[in-house]
């Protein structure tokens, strides 16, 4: 079968319809050129062949008695390694877990399955989702598609690459400071960070629980919102899952975005590298020949965003990877005393950037430090998010740069990790807010490195958001272009 | 200097971690470096501002209580199936009371 890397979901769905191939037929095909191309990129740290055919053998069964097969029937599917796959190893990146299986599926992976779609196998990450880069990946770094010798970005790195690779035609990945759309537009796909609690965390192995998300990649903002819709709503066993209800976010792309209010937050402007910067002003002019109202505004707590990010991600994460002391998750040092076993286990199983995270998140939790540090960060969060909420009283969507720069090089940074941490400056802040907001292609720079342009809404408005990226898409020509 | 090597000591002591020495020099210097940046925050007057837990939107009432209906659980096998170390139905850890 030819164009398995350039397929969306709709060329799917019509080639099953049509009888052009069966389920099986392409996950076969896909799990073969995705095993094949994944050494020039290591995107994918495993495959599961046998849960992808049993999967799509569902399908073309009940397409064949006549039933509806799902929105997602037999589309290829990969996901990152930090969301739980029952009887399929999860790794997070990590040695720790190098061979956990989990005993049970997350939700989003049970409704996409519900729903039809073919798990081809897990995604390489940042250990734990903590890095921009996917160089901090136990299992080696994965590169970027666009550019082998520079990094995908992070911490999904792995699922951005698989999708710019054609080895996925959507995946799934997580995000707490930028982790599914920095990647995205490293690699030049679409990727969305929905409303916080618009996704049920239940089975995402958690970073930091008040700012991760699940969130999708596409080669189309199309995919990406059908993924969304299929995936998203209230879970009970995320008590953080929101009620709200979920939209047809597909049935309400219809190009409406005349008149549109659009803020372009001055504060994303300072430091962008330059050819960055012309791809966002050529972006901005293109949403105003739509019809777009564009206005400047001021978030000015954002320049305080990366260090009240930091500490209050770093504080939730020593808190949550507690969990990894030996006891319950597959890997043990061996050690004379409990103590001694949990502190040889940890120190010997974590990477030096989860140790860092971990050793800042007890630090700033610690006695004599608290106020000064995490509880001054969470009091800093509440004026970002105020920021929001008071532009949005003026604009409708907000759209700045996703990065201050295109994908740099293997190696360039891993010296240093502030220089790191700042490659997150403009993607924080709407984690830190827990508004929508995603990454859609914008062009590329002339040494051909894609760049993303940002779009955020207000809390649970996804359908305007979508709706003005794929209006932008198509008047850019910028659908499946990596 | 914002925190010492002895520092790094004693919070790798409550984080439970093992570190060797070029790791703790090596820590001394990133948090060193991070934690000065953090200082920024320090110049923000936020005494009139309430912190923020977590994310809040405005949204309807909703019946938070669900019905109280018997779910099976998945079972001692299975959770126990990632135990380095388990037996008699239990984790099994280094001896930590000495009769």
């Amino acid at each position: 079968m030819n164009g398995v890397a350039s397929l969306t979901i709709e060329q799917v769905q019509a080639g099953l319809a049509a009888r052009q191939f069966s389920a099986v037929e392409l996950a076969e095909s896909a799990l073969k050129f995705a095993q094949a191309e994944n050494p020039k990129t290591n995107a994918y740290l495993h495959f599961c062949p046998d849960r992808a055919l049993a999967a799509a053998e569902r399908v073309d069964r009940k397409m064949a008695a006549g039933e509806s097969a799902g929105p997602l029937a037999g589309v290829p599917l990969a996901v990152k390694d930090v969301i739980v796959t029952e009887g399929v190893r999860t790794t997070c990146g990590s040695r720790l877990l190098e061979q956990y299986i989990p005993p049970y599926n997350a939700t989003a992976i049970t409704r996409l399955e519900q729903a039809g779609a073919v798990i081809l196998g897990k995604t390489n990450c940042d250990e734990f989702a903590m890095g921009s880069s996917n160089e901090n990946s136990a299992f080696g770094p994965v590169r970027n598609p666009a550019a082998l010798d520079r990094v995908p970005g992070g911490s999904s790195g792995g699922s951005a690459a698989a999708v710019a690779q054609g080895t996925a035609v959507v995946a799934l990945g997580s995000d707490t400071g930028g982790s599914v759309r920095q990647p995205a537009s490293f690699c030049g796909v679409v990727g969305v960070t929905p409303t916080y609690g618009r996704v049920s965390r239940y089975g995402l192995v958690a970073f930091a629980s008040s700012l991760d998300h699940i969130g999708p990649f596409g080669r189309t903002v199309r995919d990406a919102a059908l993924l969304l819709e299929t995936m998203a709503g209230r879970d009970e066993c995320d008590a953080t899952s929101a009620f709200a209800p979920v939209p047809r976010f597909t049935a309400q792309l219809d190009g409406e975005v005349a008149g549109t209010r659009i803020g372009l937050p001055r504060e994303y402007f300072e430091g962008l590298a330059s050819e960055s910067g012309r791809r966002i002003h050529q972006a901005v002019a293109l949403l105003e020949k739509l019809g777009c109202e564009v206005r400047d505004i001021s978030l000015p707590a954002t320049k305080y965003a990366v260090p009240c990010y930091y500490i209050i991600a770093t504080a939730e994460a020593s808190s949550n990877l507690a969990r990894y002391d030996g006891v319950r998750y597959t890997s043990r040092a061996d050690d004379d005393t409990l103590s001694g076993m949990y502190r040889a286990t940890r120190g010997q199983g974590f990477g030096a950037e989860c140790k860092r995270r971990i050793m800042l998140g007890t630090y700033v939790l610690s006695h004599g430090y608290y106020d000064a540090y995490y509880l001054k960060a969470q009091k800093v969060r509440a004026l970002i998010a105020e920021d929001f909420r008071r532009a949005f009283t003026e604009v409708d969507a907000i759209v700045a740069p996703v990065s201050p720069s295109p994908a740099f090089k293997i190696g360039e940074k891993v010296d240093d990790p502030l220089e790191m941490y700042l490659s997150d400056i403009y993607t924080i802040t709407g984690d830190l807010a827990g508004i929508p907001c995603m990454s859609v292609p914008c062009g590329k720079t002339s040494e051909g490195l894609p760049v993303g342009l940002q779009i955020l809404t207000r809390h649970f408005d996804e359908t305007g958001m979508f709706r003005l990226a794929d209006a932008f898409e198509k008047a850019g020509g910028f659908a499946g272009a990596n | 200097m914002k925190i010492t090597e002895s520092e790094v000591r004693y919070v790798a002591d409550l984080a439970n971690l093992r570190l060797t020495d070029s790791e703790i020099a090596r820590l001394a210097k990133d948090l060193d470096e991070i934690l000065a940046y953090m200082d920024a925050l320090s110049e923000l007057d936020t005494s009139t501002v309430e912190p923020m837990a977590q994310v809040l939107y405005q949204s309807e009432e909703t019946a938070t209580l669900r019905a109280d209906e018997i779910i099976p659980p998945i079972g001692n096998a299975a959770a126990l199936a990632n135990a380095p170390l388990a037996g008699a139905g239990y984790y099994k850890v280094p001896k930590v009371i000495e009769r």
